[in-house]
């Protein structure tokens, strides 16, 4: 099954580019792996810590290198929440005007790599998924972006190219920071290695900081980040909706998964670092997002923004706060693509997304209205959406880091300052929608047509996803809380 | 059955409001007949609830990791709880009977009821929640379900920035109410209410510690109930529509912030400082804004000042640590809030949507079940004996000069203020000659609208004696004050309404002119300006660093030639993105070869 989720859609994908039907062949290919998903998730032992549902295909037994795939609660939400968007994402792309089979293919070959890396065990192939989802990303904002698309492209590339070598560099180090007997692709064993201290801790701050880097630039981490906003503004909407939504979050799967079992000596060694490189994720790009003139910077500037509420839960490196990060994954996943995708169908209807010209849309699109209403409200962290459950699990976690009572040390006031970050992003939030879909329409506006009902189909889905893990947030605290409880008491 | 009875309170609006959203939005008829169905089973269970004083609800978990985190769903059965749910979900029923009328040929019917659900079930929730996080889940439901209702009207300029301000507004309290959350968890290891209570006493070695968390947590209740300095949403949210004035920004959600405080007095009680913080901070809101009422000219804005005074002494009540006094003004104000505010959504309706106070006059005659409601509403406001007012501004009133006699001055003269806009409002409105057309042609509303009216003036009237049969409250009144605050009490009502008489009589426009009470003392203004200079002024200048020092130096120094990136831009020079990209690939592969070999 973790199997059907990784290469249905890498299948489909050579199936398109052979010439089978885009449209029919991508969705039926989504449709299969999030039913896929659905049933991993249907079949997962809680009471189990490990990995479920292994598969391994030894490679090279020498180097211990295998293709080596399963899921433990962590890989699972990783999983669902690719399959998720996977499927909206095509549901939302429609009739492409050039080169439509290279177009879906490109989409299919982003969920296929970042489902594999997300399932992957094996270091080797968690980093190769990633690199054979990069790809297509680039083509998608290359080949078939906006006004901006070439310099974007451009600019998404070198950043995420450099972000993926110092990544790079980062895990071959850790693979060579374990003693030769320990030494293996597979990330069970570094784990192992690393609980029984095989790692030094030199070689921890070093390898850490590499990996914090290197996925910092994957994740947009200030001062890592400008690339970010521009690239999704000019990138086709269903690519916006995978990168944002699935592929930017490998990075912070990946130091959930290697950083916090492994390094934990390193995470302690660099905490101030990463709080003062978050804090400028929430706070100040925070307020760049308040600046920003047209509706899709803003989207890809608040996206950025609230990487740093996932970056407070890691940094936190406790069980709360961890946890609470990976909800928040996977709310921020649902809700960033549901906000592009509805964006790009404003785009497709006006042509154009700055506020000046916007104004009172929902009188004419009252269902974009009530849908783009949801998504910005499941930003800015409204209880009953997945992402408040996410948010106060990280705040409540952040808090209790090195307390003590009677004096406030950086992770209170971080804590502090991101809670004013969620002022700031209801701002920004909240007057974006003013300026897109209320007040006075102009007359221009009066004759656009809502959504097609096909599309309530993704907006439902994502939707529902995100209420069901807002009021039930139990069921992925009790998948991946037990990992976590296993990850940080090994390190102590 | 008797644990899932407590539940149904909330569930049923819940639902109304989930199916009204997901599958009758075309029906408007068929949408408000299941959201005042779902009003009413809460109304029952309520009162069902109330009567059977065993009752006990279910629990579930919400979020719960081991010993360090648990947040339950659980539900508060008290007293003062299952008065509340009756309170609230009566009076909600009532304003969904009315909305029927008010909004009968509104094109967006269906949303307005499912959002009328909804903030049921977000303010049962708040009355019924049993511990700080789930309150906060309810108390965050509430806004936004207000966010909504004022912007019914969203194709309105003025409606859509009313509801951004107040969501914004109120955010900015709940910021300071988190970080309040949040240290008393940390120092009790607990969010649930009755758990926390019994370990406050391991803290009274930090004082410090528990007024700032004392104070962060009145920060909520200061946004929630328009408390100054956060008090500038409120009038605007008047743009919403007249039934939501009457049902959230009135009698249940701004009250909300009273309750919390009430439910949560084991926190604020510890700390002497906070309460003396928050004693003034009633006193402040409401003589402020009285002062500001007395020189309105919306009749629904008058109304929304004399809503922040009297939640003004209402919060004085609860700094001056007096839970029954704070509770009892909550619900007299609560039936004569909402009626004064239904009253007055007769008298716009059937002057087809006019608010400004000088363009009626006369209308006694016109429609004289509205004045006769909308005078027992006002008589109950200002605290003339008997009505319901009177004993519950009058409990808060001893209290003050028992405990704080400046606080005690400045109630007074907010009396005395009181009585003065009241009358004002009343003299304009009701007395005098018709000064317009549709004032003079005017009739009066259909059942649907005075029945609720009259069901609340009863209420408004009777309410004070209620409270006494029932023994609910213990007031802490003593035999010699007894008698002079009232007779105190009294004086500046007549002063101040006779004042008012005095000087409106048979006026046809406002013979007095104070800018600054006009203006609001320049709040507005004043906020403007600081937002400009503080967040608009520190955005632009990050959106400046950003483009052309962030983004600029790194594209920059890559084009120098810098190591790596320099290498990279001239594989770009290759100038085919998917060349790029395959040697991009190879040059992986080759790097992974290369490090695994050694």
């Amino acid at each position: 099954m973790v199997l059907l989720t990784i290469f249905c859609p890498i299948i489909a994908a050579i199936a398109i580019m052979m010439g089978a039907s885009a449209r029919k062949t991508a969705l039926t290919a989504s449709v299969l792996t999030f039913a896929a998903a659905l049933f991993l998730l249907a079949s997962f032992d809680y009471s189990q810590r490990n990995f479920q549902h292994v598969t391994s295909f030894p490679i090279s037994p020498e180097w211990r290198l295998s293709f080596t795939t399963g899921v433990d609660g962590l890989s699972l939400i990783m999983v669902l929440l690719g399959s998720i968007v996977t499927l909206a994402a095509i549901w939302f792309a429609g009739a492409i005007d050039r080169s439509e089979n290279a177009f879906y293919a490109c989409l299919l070959l982003i969920s296929g790599g970042a489902i594999g890396a997300f399932a992957s065990i094996d270091l080797f192939f968690f980093y190769a998924f990633h690199e054979l989802a990069l790809i297509p990303t680039f083509l998608l904002i290359g080949v078939w972006g906006g006004a901006n698309r070439v310099a974007a492209a451009w600019k998404i590339t070198i950043y995420l190219a450099i972000g993926s070598f110092i990544l790079l560099l980062g895990l071959i180090l850790l693979y060579q920071s374990v003693p030769l007997g320990w030494r293996s692709f597979d990330i069970r064993a570094l784990q192992t290695a690393a609980a029984s201290g095989q790692i030094t801790v030199d070689a921890q701050r070093h390898v850490y900081l590499l990996l914090l880097i290197g996925f910092g630039i994957l994740i947009a981490l200030f001062p890592f980040h400008t690339w970010a906003p521009e690239a999704y503004a000019a990138a086709p909407a269903p690519a916006a909706m995978l990168h944002a939504g699935v592929l930017k979050k490998f990075g912070l799967y990946g130091l959930l998964r290697l950083a916090i079992p492994m390094l934990p000596e390193g995470a302690r060694h660099w905490a101030t670092l990463l709080v003062v490189l978050l804090l400028g994720n929430i706070i100040y790009v925070g307020l760049v997002t308040i600046a920003q003139k047209r509706l899709d910077w803003m989207l890809g500037y608040s996206s950025v923004m609230h990487m740093g509420y996932i970056f407070l839960g890691i940094a936190s490196a406790n069980v709360l706060g961890t946890t609470g990060a990976v909800v928040l994954i996977f709310a921020h996943g649902l809700s960033i693509a549901l906000l592009f995708g509805l964006a790009g169908e404003l785009r497709k209807r006006t042509g154009t997304l700055a506020f000046d010209d916007l104004g009172g849309l929902a009188k004419v699109m009252p269902f974009a209205g009530l849908a783009f209403g949801l998504g910005v409200f499941a930003a800015v962290g409204l209880p009953g959406f997945a992402n408040f459950a996410g948010e106060i699990m990280i705040f409540f976690g952040a808090f209790r880091d090195g307390w003590d009572i009677g004096h406030f040390h950086i992770f209170q006031v971080a804590t502090v300052l991101a809670l004013w970050g969620v002022v700031i992003s209801t701002v920004y939030m909240l007057r974006a929608y003013r300026r897109a879909f209320m007040g006075a329409i102009s007359e221009q506006w009066k004759s656009l047509l809502d959504l097609r009902p096909a599309l309530h189909v993704p907006v439902t889905l994502l939707v529902a996803a995100l209420l069901c893990y807002g009021f039930f947030p139990q069921s992925f605290v009790r998948m991946v809380a037990p990992t976590f409880r296993a990850y940080l008491s090994a390190n102590k | 059955m008797n644990s899932i009875l407590p539940w149904l309170i909330l569930l049923a609006p819940l639902v109304s409001a989930a199916v009204i959203t997901l599958f009758t939005l075309r029906w408007k008829t068929l949408s408000s007949a299941i959201s005042v169905a779902a009003v009413f089973v809460s109304f029952i269970c309520s009162c069902l609830i109330f009567t059977h004083r065993t009752s006990a609800a279910a629990e579930f978990t919400w979020i719960g990791i081991g010993s360090v985190f648990q947040v339950p769903l659980g539900l508060t059965l008290d007293q003062l709880s299952r008065m509340m749910t009756v309170l609230v979900s009566g009076i909600g029923a009532l304003i969904h009977v009315y909305s029927l009328g008010y909004m009968r040929d509104d094109e967006g019917k269906s949303r307005y009821f499912a959002a009328l659900s909804l903030f049921m079930f977000a303010m049962l929730g708040i009355v019924l929640a049993n511990n700080f996080v789930m309150l906060f889940i309810f108390w965050e439901l509430v806004g936004f379900t207000s966010y909504l209702l004022i912007g019914h009207w969203f194709y309105r300029d003025a409606a859509a920035d009313a509801a951004n301000k107040a969501f914004i507004t109120t955010r900015i309290g709940d910021f300071g109410f988190m970080i309040g959350i949040l240290m008393i968890w940390i120092a009790t290891g607990s969010v649930v209410f009755a758990e926390i209570a019994p370990r406050m006493s391991g803290l009274t070695n930090h004082p410090a510690f528990l007024t700032i968390s004392a104070l962060l947590i009145c920060c909520g209740a200061v946004g929630k109930s328009a408390q100054f300095p956060l008090h500038v949403w409120l009038p605007d949210a008047m743009e919403g529509p007249t039934p939501i004035s009457a049902l959230i920004h009135a009698a249940t959600m701004v009250a909300a912030g009273v309750y919390m405080l009430v439910r949560v007095a084991f926190v604020i009680q510890t700390s002497p400082a906070a309460l003396l913080v928050v004693a003034w901070i009633g006193t402040i809101t409401a003589v402020m804004a009285a002062l500001i009422a007395t020189q309105q000219d919306d009749i629904k804005r008058i109304l929304a000042y004399s809503t922040l005074s009297q939640l003004g002494y209402m919060i004085m009540a609860v700094g001056l640590a007096s839970n029954d006094a704070a509770m009892f003004h909550l619900f007299t104000h609560a039936f004569f809030k909402a009626l004064l505010f239904l009253a007055a959504g007769s008298v716009i309706v059937m002057l087809h949507h006019e608010q400004n106070i000088w363009n009626m006059g006369g209308l006694r005659l016109k429609l004289p079940i509205t004045f006769v409601t909308f005078a027992a509403g006002a008589l109950a406001l200002i605290g003339c004996p008997p009505f319901s007012g009177f004993f519950s501004k009058d409990a808060i009133l001893v209290l003050a000069y028992e405990r704080n006699v400046p606080i005690f001055a400045v109630a007074l003269f907010t009396a005395f203020l009181t009585a003065f806009y009241v009358i004002r409002l009343l003299v304009i409105v009701f007395f005098g000659d018709a000064r317009t057309e549709s004032a003079s042609e005017s009739r009066e509303s259909s059942p649907v609208m005075t029945v609720p009216l009259i069901v609340l003036a009863i209420l408004a009237t009777l309410g004070g004696f209620a409270f006494f049969t029932r023994n609910f409250l213990t007031l802490p009144i003593e035999k010699e004050v007894a008698i002079i605050v009232p007779a105190l009490a009294i004086a500046a009502l007549i002063v101040g309404g006779g004042l008012a008489i005095a000087i409106y009589r048979n006026r046809a426009s406002e013979p007095i002119d104070l800018q600054l009470l006009r203006h609001k003392f320049y709040f507005d203004e004043f906020y403007s300006w600081l937002v400009y200079w503080t967040q608009e002024l520190l955005a632009r200048i990050s959106a400046f660093t950003d483009r052309w020092i962030i983004d600029a130096s790194a594209v920059g120094g890559s084009s120098r030639g810098t190591w790596g990136t320099g290498a990279l831009l001239r594989l770009i020079q290759v100038g085919n993105l998917q060349a790029y990209v395959f040697l991009f690939g190879l040059g992986i592969v080759a790097l992974i070869y290369f490090a695994v070999f050694h």
